[in-house]
């Protein structure tokens, strides 16, 4: 049987989801015996090919992080919202309390000690959206993994699930956090 | 323990604000201060009722403040807007001379009059573009309200059909005299066998309610009509305050006599207070004539009753929201258990009862049991009082024994091309023509008394986003359920009206107010997505004809949401789009 196809990618996030991933340690060694990696951080692997399940980790705050994530939903059978980032903002949304040119003014003009005042203008640098948003605004999210960061057990659980063909369910102490 | 009756009547903080925002246009940071002082209360208190009470004000008003009824029914925002235009100023910003201020509010009541509005707390009906550009004018030149044209502030009855309550010609004292042989028991006795329910849409057994009351152990007890009426569409206690207040009163005096209780207090919801200075001469009256104060009627049995007067918050309808703001503070439902029966008003015993059901009680004890509970169905015994408003000949208020039909009624009414009744208003049933069959009673179709009609012409999807907006609105924000979720479904309602929903939108708006309804603390959150319920239930073609037919539809239109970037960077090539 061919294996499942997974995909991971952080949008406007920390990496701290990814790295809770990695906390499930030595339990990888097993999960890689069901499925492989299509496009992640773990393997450099640029683009993303259809799959199976898409990890998405990290909000929307420019406009390749659109891209990003409507590539992963084009190819994805299954898109999973992973962490605070993406499934409601989270820390990357501070900024929506502010317009765009009061943050980039601050970031580029007027910030003690910033050399050759001037906003970055150049093409290959990505647009900034004029507030950060959660993926579900975007595309349609099938499960969300909550959680800042979502623990590594709750990743084990929720791909264990999809792997026995039952519906994610998490029980209550993955959910609670203090 | 505070109450109105150990200091003066007009130190409620209600009141005391009211008047402050009378004065000074708007509530200061030092007014807050000295009125804690004064009242002493903390100033936390003062300041939560300040926020929560949608008449009262932080920023100065216009010295005419307005404020137009978003009703489906009662309210005209096109007029609103001619207004605006006419006197050059914005929605809800104060002109900058201070003279004026326009705003929305939520229904005011006045659903058989056409669109309305309150200008300093009064009420003005039946507006048209004439009137506007009239009012413009006085507005302008400054003229004192007591100068405008009095026809303006008239509101009418509108009785289109009376039975058992409204044909009954009432004498003071009459009903009292009636139960001056009787034992608190008997009166309890004769009420539980009349079969009177609770009128403010519940339901709840009457003379259960006064024996629950009577039974809790306790030395002092309240008495509380509910004249809160502000589920939009219901207009049906305006015409009983205004016209059987007698009534009303004996019927207090009764139920005070039964339960044993010697204060009692009309909750007056703020959109009512053009009807508080008859209200206060009526108790007055009944004061001279011995039927309120010290040992009624040689009975023995002291009892008074105060008016409070609410400032624009529909959640003080539920019970103990009203307790709760006669107790001086924002109107957030208590948790229940404790029921007011046995925790009411100041942690005592209180019965909270419509205005229409303590009218009814008072002819029970008038007339016997018989006279009531000979007319209506098998579990709803007596009459409802019917506000009938919306797309028809004769809207205003009838009177039915418990069983009458949707269509009887709507014949009765003068409607035609009827595409869907709302009944209960926005907290109840959305029907269509195939369910004009049912009847009004407890056991089919419950209803408060709002009977919303809406024909061919109306776009229901409106209606229903317009519902959506008022609990969004009127959320008290206790709860997140509600707090969250009436905006998510608000949000979801200007969604699928702009066009710009699909399918996945309306499944997210049914699972969404499923939860709202499964979870939320109070009534107001457990039947705010009713209409949006039956609507997609009842009414599928009016979403669906709405949707863009795709999977998913961003929330937001992502190109535009690039243009401030664009900007600032002066970028415009292929990247700089979406």
């Amino acid at each position: 049987m061919s294996k499942v196809r997974v995909a991971t990618t952080s949008l406007a996030g920390c990496f701290g989801c990814h790295m809770s991933f990695l906390d499930m340690d030595e339990r990888i060694v097993g999960l890689l015996e069901h499925v492989e990696f299509s496009r992640s951080p773990i393997n450099d692997i640029k683009h993303c090919e259809p799959c199976d399940i898409g990890l998405v980790e990290g909000a929307l705050c420019n406009a390749d992080n659109v891209h990003v994530l409507k590539e992963f939903r084009e190819n994805c059978k299954i898109l999973i919202a992973v962490g605070a980032c993406a499934i409601n903002g989270g820390v990357p949304a501070m900024r929506n309390h502010f317009s765009l040119q009061e943050c980039l003014e601050e970031a580029f003009l007027d910030e003690i000690g910033v050399d050759n005042p001037h906003i970055p203008d150049d093409v290959e640098i990505p647009l900034l959206l004029a507030k950060v948003h959660p993926l579900h605004e975007v595309v349609k999210v099938d499960y969300y993994l909550p959680g800042c960061p979502p623990p590594a057990d709750a990743f084990v659980k929720i791909l264990t699930d999809l792997l026995e063909g039952k519906e994610p369910s998490l029980p209550k102490e993955m959910l609670h956090y203090d | 323990m505070p109450s109105l009756y150990q200091h003066n009547h007009s130190e409620h903080l209600l009141h005391v604000l009211f008047e402050e925002q009378q004065k000074s246009l708007h509530i200061s940071e030092t007014a807050i201060s000295s009125i804690a002082n004064s009242l002493n209360l903390p100033r936390s208190q003062v300041e939560s009722v300040v926020e929560f009470y949608s008449f009262f004000h932080r920023q100065p008003r216009g010295r005419f403040d307005i404020l137009f009824s978003n009703c489906t029914c009662c309210g005209d925002l096109s007029l609103m807007k001619r207004l605006c235009d006419r006197l050059n100023v914005e929605a809800d910003k104060t002109r900058a001379d201070g003279l004026v201020s326009i705003g929305q509010t939520s229904c005011i009541g006045m659903c058989d009059h056409d669109a309305s509005m309150l200008i300093n707390g009064v009420t003005i009906t039946s507006l048209s573009t004439k009137i506007i550009d009239r009012m413009a004018e006085l507005i302008e030149s400054e003229t004192s309200l007591s100068l405008w044209p009095g026809s303006w502030f008239q509101v009418g009855n509108n009785i289109r059909k009376e039975g058992l309550l409204l044909s009954e010609f009432f004498e003071p004292g009459s009903a009292l005299k009636a139960m001056a042989e009787r034992s608190h028991d008997d009166i309890i006795e004769e009420i539980t066998a009349s079969g009177l329910k609770g009128r403010g849409g519940a339901g709840f057994a009457t003379g259960m309610k006064w024996r629950f009351c009577r039974d809790a152990a306790a030395d002092t007890r309240y008495v509380i009509c509910n004249a809160d009426e502000g589920e939009p569409g219901t207009f049906k206690d305006r015409i009983l305050l205004n016209s059987h207040a007698d009534t009303l009163f004996e019927g207090m005096t009764i139920c005070a006599r039964s339960i044993g209780a010697t204060r009692g207090y009309l909750y007056l919801r703020g959109e009512y207070r053009y009807m508080l200075e008859n209200l206060e001469s009526t108790l007055q009256q009944r004061r001279e004539s011995g039927l309120l104060g010290n040992n009624i009627l040689d009975q023995g049995f002291d009892f008074d009753i105060a008016i409070v007067v609410g400032a624009g918050a529909y959640i003080c309808g539920e019970e103990s929201a009203l307790i709760e703001s006669i107790e001086e503070k924002a109107g957030i439902p208590r948790i229940r258990p404790p029921f007011p029966v046995t925790q009411g008003l100041w942690g005592q015993p209180t019965v909270v009862n419509n205005v229409e059901t303590l009218v009814a009680a008072a002819g029970i004890v008038l007339h016997g049991h018989h006279w009531f509970e000979t007319a209506g169905t098998w579990q709803s015994k007596g009459s409802k009082l019917i506000s009938v408003s919306g797309d028809c000949g004769r809207p205003g208020i009838y009177e039915y024994v418990f069983g009458i039909t949707v269509q009887e009624i709507l014949d009765d009414a003068g409607a035609e091309n009827v595409q869907a009744v709302q009944i209960g208003g926005p907290a109840g049933r959305l029907i269509a023509a195939d369910h004009f069959s049912h009847r009004i009673a407890f056991e089919d179709l419950a209803t408060g008394g709002s009977f919303m009609i809406f024909d061919e012409s109306r776009d229901l999807l409106e209606i229903i986003h317009n519902f959506s907006s008022f609990f969004a609105h009127e959320s008290c924000g206790f709860c997140t359920p509600c707090r969250v979720g009436t905006t998510l479904l608000k949000n979801g309602m200007d969604k699928v009206c702009s066009g710009h929903a699909t399918a996945h939108d309306l499944d997210e708006l049914s699972r969404t107010a499923a939860l709202v309804s499964r979870r939320s603390h109070c009534g107001l959150g457990m039947t705010a997505p009713n209409a949006i319920r039956d609507g997609l239930k009842y009414f599928p073609d009016c979403f669906e004809k709405r949707l863009l037919h795709k999977e998913m539809e961003p929330e937001f239109n992502l190109d535009a949401s690039l243009e401030e970037a664009r900007q600032l960077t002066r970028r415009d090539d292929a990247e700089a789009h979406l």
